[in-house]
């Protein structure tokens, strides 16, 4: 493989992980408040998180483009006060990933947290433990299976993102493009072979994050 | 110890939970059939549940006045609850499960408001030496008997220093050779750590076993309390005189 097919798996590895790092925080938090708490309109929130998911990802990156361009309305903020363009450049290329990933693990989250049998948080708290110990000590553990398969669900879904990305990032050339988005121009342009050889990068790399997180659950089990 | 409940209301499925009493005795059962709210009252003790209204006081320390909006969270309560499936944590230890409440003993989590009024029997190796757990404290809690695991929720229990003891039916489903030897713990504690205790059961034997007073609960509300050799007499005594007018009812 030559240096830049190298420099787009680092590429991709990195944007994928920075969306990932991104919506863990928030999305966690998200699962956890649908998961134990109740409030009006909270159907409206869990249908809003779960659009990604099921509305075609070009419909998604236009939307994000509408939004993040230097004439959207989040887009023109950001330039005209941050002097921030967010649209074709690598930091598109993490929000697109990081809106796609995000339903996948917040879902994945919440599950996990239905889970855990409230009884044992209530106890933990008649033990003297206020929410953040209940939390970091009996809600966490217990779900931390669902939340890693979860987490490594949405960086697997980061890496694979095409749609969304191609809409509001394009596909520069060692600016924007991905793994997704090399082997689709090398296609474009008849390059099979090396469409194939990037196509193979990809295989790998699923093959070892699920590989990874796997053993982390192993691992995890017997230290119990 | 003395625990006061006025003007309880609680909203449940299918009635209110309302409750007017004062507890003072060592060891007093709530006793009733299964669905009558006996869960619901304990819940309501440690702080698990909010009332709709209420004022709860244990020895003269609020637990909850909803005229004032008072609420004293679970974990500032010291009571020491345990609930028919006992919730032992099962990614810890044995030894860190009992664990788990004794920090607060050294440095109470509200600060220090509460009187820690330290009992010296409820320390961590007394505990364990009366409920026999000694070689049981290495071990996962999925691996415990029905028996074991219900001794490792008491001790639990017991060592984060509780005021008083909500026991949430601890023998049900429990063969009778079982059921004696926790009775026989319970009775150690009873009478060795002094701890008042409140006994959730829909079992009379249980009830005469170990308790001074009985409270029978039904449909959320309390209809008859006293001694329970009394009641049960007297109980005893209405279901014959219940039969034999039966039986006179159905000669021709």
């Amino acid at each position: 493989m030559s240096g830049e097919e190298w420099e787009i798996v680092a590429f991709t590895l990195r944007v994928a992980a920075l969306a990932t790092l991104l919506i863990f925080g928030p999305g966690i938090a998200l699962a956890w408040v649908l998961a134990r708490r109740d409030w009006p309109g909270k159907s409206l929130v869990e249908t809003a998180v779960m659009l990604p998911l099921v509305m075609p990802p070009v419909a998604t990156g236009l939307l994000l483009l509408e939004l993040l361009g230097r004439n959207g309305p989040l887009g023109g903020f950001l330039h005209r006060h941050l002097d921030l363009t967010v649209v074709f450049t690598w930091r598109a290329v993490v929000i697109a990933m990081a809106v796609m990933s995000f339903p996948l693990l917040v879902r994945a989250a919440r599950i996990a947290f239905e889970g855990v049998n409230p009884r044992l948080e209530q106890i933990a708290r008649t033990l003297g433990a206020g929410d953040p110990r209940v939390f970091a000590t009996i809600t966490m553990p217990l779900a931390m299976r669902g939340i890693v398969a979860g987490t490594v669900l949405a960086f697997a879904r980061a890496l694979g993102e095409f749609g969304a990305t191609i809409l509001v990032a394009g596909n520069i050339p060692g600016r924007t493009s991905t793994l997704s988005l090399a082997i689709y121009g090398h296609v474009q342009l008849g390059q099979d072979a090396d469409a194939f050889r990037l196509l193979l990068v990809s295989v790998v790399i699923a093959f070892a994050a699920v590989w990874i997180s796997e053993w982390c659950l192993r691992r995890g089990s017997r230290a119990r | 110890m003395m625990l006061t409940m006025r003007n309880v209301r609680l909203e449940l499925a299918e009635f209110p939970l309302l409750v007017d009493l004062e507890i003072a005795g060592q060891v007093t059962a709530v006793f009733g059939p299964s669905g009558a709210g006996k869960t619901s009252l304990l819940d309501l003790i440690a702080g698990l549940r909010r009332p709709t209204s209420a004022h709860i006081a244990l020895d003269g320390r609020t637990l909850a006045d909803t005229a004032r909006g008072t609420f004293l969270p679970a974990r500032e309560r010291r009571i020491g609850y345990v609930p028919q499936d006992m919730a032992l944590f099962p990614h810890l230890s044995v030894r860190e499960n009992l664990a788990y409440g004794t920090a607060r003993g050294k440095h109470a989590a509200d600060g220090g408001r509460t009187p820690v009024a330290s009992n010296p029997r409820l320390d961590f190796p007394h505990v364990v030496e009366i409920l026999e757990i000694a070689p049981l404290l290495d071990r996962a809690p999925a691996s415990l008997s029905g028996g074991e695991s219900r001794r490792v929720a008491l001790a639990r229990a017991l060592v984060s220093a509780p005021v008083i003891l909500l026991l949430d039916e601890p023998v049900a489903g429990l063969d009778q050779r079982l059921k004696d030897r926790i009775l026989a713990y319970l009775e150690r504690i009873r009478t060795e750590l002094e701890l008042p205790i409140l006994y959730v059961t829909h079992e009379a034997d249980e009830v005469m076993a170990l308790c001074d007073e009985v409270l029978v609960i039904e449909r959320g509300r309390i209809i008859e309390r006293g001694a329970p050799s009394a009641l049960f007499h007297r109980a005893t005594q209405e279901v014959f005189s219940r039969r034999s007018s039966n039986e006179e009812g159905a000669k021709p």
